[in-house]
């Protein structure tokens, strides 16, 4: 699929297919399209060629395919986004009773179950105002997980946070993704990709450049621009 | 812990004399100018309290009791049924009671912390009241007895008139706002051109087209009441005011929260109805609370298309030949009946600010 904005062509012929159940971590330089990429899976931006297919679900301008896909699909963002004008059990609640219409008690159980894989149960009644950064991004998880979505697409989900708490994220992430579920993730924390991913996808300047396993990805990097990239980045 | 002991605060710091001298004394040009302003202090409220309570006749019938030569409090006594009722007949004034009563219930628990429910009763105020009081003012219903509403008038008429625009707009004004932001451009312009061309006319503009010009252009026959076109037009003109503040409030609302909302598969309303409006709307309380103080005091110019609101009632009453000089006694009597319901609504947003204020600091 292509995508400008205006004149620029920010992602350019990118082709991929996820299987259900595998791990893609998606890495590059700031500015290459890696969130505008993943914002396009849930249509959160459009893409004006090609087509992108959720699930046997094809996006296009029809607003009730972009819900059936929204649905299946859970997003995790950088500043994790939280209702602030909800308790983190209402945050969790919301989508599966206005969206799926369950019924509130089972609603609320499932989101128990949640914040407790997400292990703090004992915030439910808090606002987010009231957690620190690393809790807040476990209840977004949690949120995009009460709709028992299909795919999990988190955006950066660690860069955000003081570096105390990205390891509390990241291994909810890690446990989520040894649980079996679909996910993309564009992170730069090498030590998950290595960890969980199936493949690691490097993107620079729109284009997919390199796709490989995480241990063919990281020993043995193709492209120049890869190995550039993976130079600057393990000298951190 | 810590091994400093809590010492109390320097003597000079605390209480009256302390408070005293560092705000008022604290340097020679101070104490000049705190001594000059007491002084107009002493010689101006003096002979004000004196002409409002001292020297006042409470009691009394008639003109005559008036002797103590301060104010004639007597004559607003004696009409007080008029500046309330207006022309309501005496007979059926309970139910404007019945409806003084509901919008005190409803309102009262608003400057209550931790009134249990609060919320509830606020919202019964903007939506159950004005039914009852749609049904139980103008009758006509349920055996109740039909009172036009050119018998309506005095004080129940400008809560009405402003109840009524507030309750109104402020759907009128989300949605107009919301309409403002929409991605589609015809539903964007025309909302633009609506909030554009309200604003830019002055109320009593449009309470004059609404009496006298609008008559002439609908068809014959399709004529209605005087006051119902004024509400349309305070409704119209206070829904654009309404909805600049309300779009405010959304612009003030981050791109990751609508993101947030659409990738959880919330639908365009639902994402506006539970995330973005409960958000914006709060955060512009205080601003939309001052256009309502705003809309209550300017329900007095239609006085000039001869509703007779509680100003127009003073003022048809102040030249009564029996009572001489009662002018002042008038319009001391109408401030005071807007300062009381504007110094309620004004408070409330003050509460409103400071509790905003600590929720977004923590
Ligand atoms: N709404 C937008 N309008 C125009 N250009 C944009 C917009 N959003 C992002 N871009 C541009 O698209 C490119 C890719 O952005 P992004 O996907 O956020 O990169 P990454 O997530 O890889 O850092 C950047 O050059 C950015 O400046
Ligand atoms: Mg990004």
């Amino acid at each position: 699929m292509h995508k400008w904005y205006g004149k620029f062509h920010v992602l350019k012929d990118l082709n991929l297919t996820v299987e259900q159940g595998e791990r893609i971590v998606i890495c590059g330089p700031s500015g290459s399209g890696k969130s505008t990429f993943i914002r396009c899976i849930n249509r959160l931006e459009e893409h004006q060629q090609g087509q992108i297919i959720v699930d046997g679900v094809e996006l296009t301008d029809d607003l009730r395919q972009i819900d059936i896909v929204r649905r299946e699909v859970g997003m995790v963002f950088q500043h994790f986004n939280l209702f602030p004008h909800l308790t983190v059990l209402e945050n969790c609640c919301l989508a599966p009773l206005w969206v799926r219409k369950t019924p509130r008690r089972e609603a609320e159980a499932t989101a128990m179950e949640y914040l407790k894989r997400v292990k703090i149960p004992e915030q439910a009644h808090k606002y987010p105002g009231q957690l620190s950064g690393g809790q807040q991004q476990r209840v977004a998880i949690a949120r995009a997980l009460c709709m028992k979505p299909k795919v999990m697409l988190f955006d950066e989900p660690t860069s955000a946070l003081d570096p105390e708490m990205i390891k509390e994220v990241l291994d909810v992430m890690i446990e989520l993704a040894e649980s079996g579920m679909t996910m993309i993730c564009v992170t730069h924390e090498m030590g998950f990709a290595k960890t969980v991913a199936d493949r690691v996808l490097f993107m620079d300047a729109g284009e997919i450049v390199e796709t490989a396993p995480p241990h063919e990805f990281f020993s043995n990097p193709k492209e120049g621009r890869t190995q550039q990239f993976l130079k600057q980045i393990l000298h951190h | 812990m810590s091994n400093t002991k809590d010492l109390p605060p320097p003597k000079t710091e605390i209480g009256v004399v302390g408070w005293c001298r560092k705000h008022l004394f604290s340097s020679w040009h101070n104490t000049l100018l705190t001594i000059v302003v007491a002084y107009f202090l002493v010689t101006l409220i003096g002979p004000l309290l004196n002409w409002l309570i001292f020297d006042a006749t409470f009691s009394g019938t008639q003109p005559s009791d008036c002797t103590g030569g301060g104010a004639c409090w007597v004559f607003i006594n004696q009409r007080i049924n008029f500046y309330i009722y207006g022309f309501y007949p005496d007979p059926l004034q309970w139910r404007i009671d019945v409806m003084f009563v509901l919008l005190a219930v409803a309102f009262v628990p608003q400057f209550i912390e931790n009134f249990p429910k609060r919320k509830w009763f606020g919202i019964f105020g903007l939506t159950g009241l004005p039914v009852i009081g749609y049904i139980l003012i103008p009758g006509g219903h349920f055996g109740l007895e039909n009172v036009p509403s050119s018998k309506w008038g005095g004080l129940a008429l400008t809560l009405i008139l402003s109840y009524v625009g507030i309750v109104a707009s402020l759907p009128l004004g989300t949605l107009l706002a919301m309409g403002r932001r929409s991605d589609m451009p015809i539903i964007r312009g025309l909302c633009v051109i609506f909030i554009e061309v309200w604003r830019a006319v002055p109320l009593i503009t449009v309470l004059f087209m609404a009496s006298v010009m609008l008559p002439l252009f609908l068809p014959e026959g399709m004529n209605f009441e005087k006051l119902a076109r004024a509400l349309i037009g305070i409704t119209l003109w206070q829904s654009a005011y309404m909805a600049e503040e309300i779009r405010g409030g959304l612009q003030a609302i981050p791109k990751g929260q609508y993101e947030a909302a659409s990738a959880l598969g919330l639908g365009y309303w639902k994402k506006m109805g539970l995330i973005i409006l409960p958000q914006a709307l709060t955060l512009v309380i205080p601003g939309i609370v001052n256009t309502f103080i705003s809309l209550f005091k300017d329900t007095t110019l239609v006085l000039i298309i001869g509703l007779f609101d509680i100003l127009g009632a003073v003022q048809s009453t102040i030249t009564d030949p029996a009572w001489q000089n009662v002018t002042t006694e008038g319009y001391v009597f109408v401030a005071f009946c807007f300062w009381v319901f504007c110094f309620g609504m004004s408070r409330y947003s003050q509460n409103l600010e400071s509790k905003l204020d600590t929720s977004h600091r923590n």
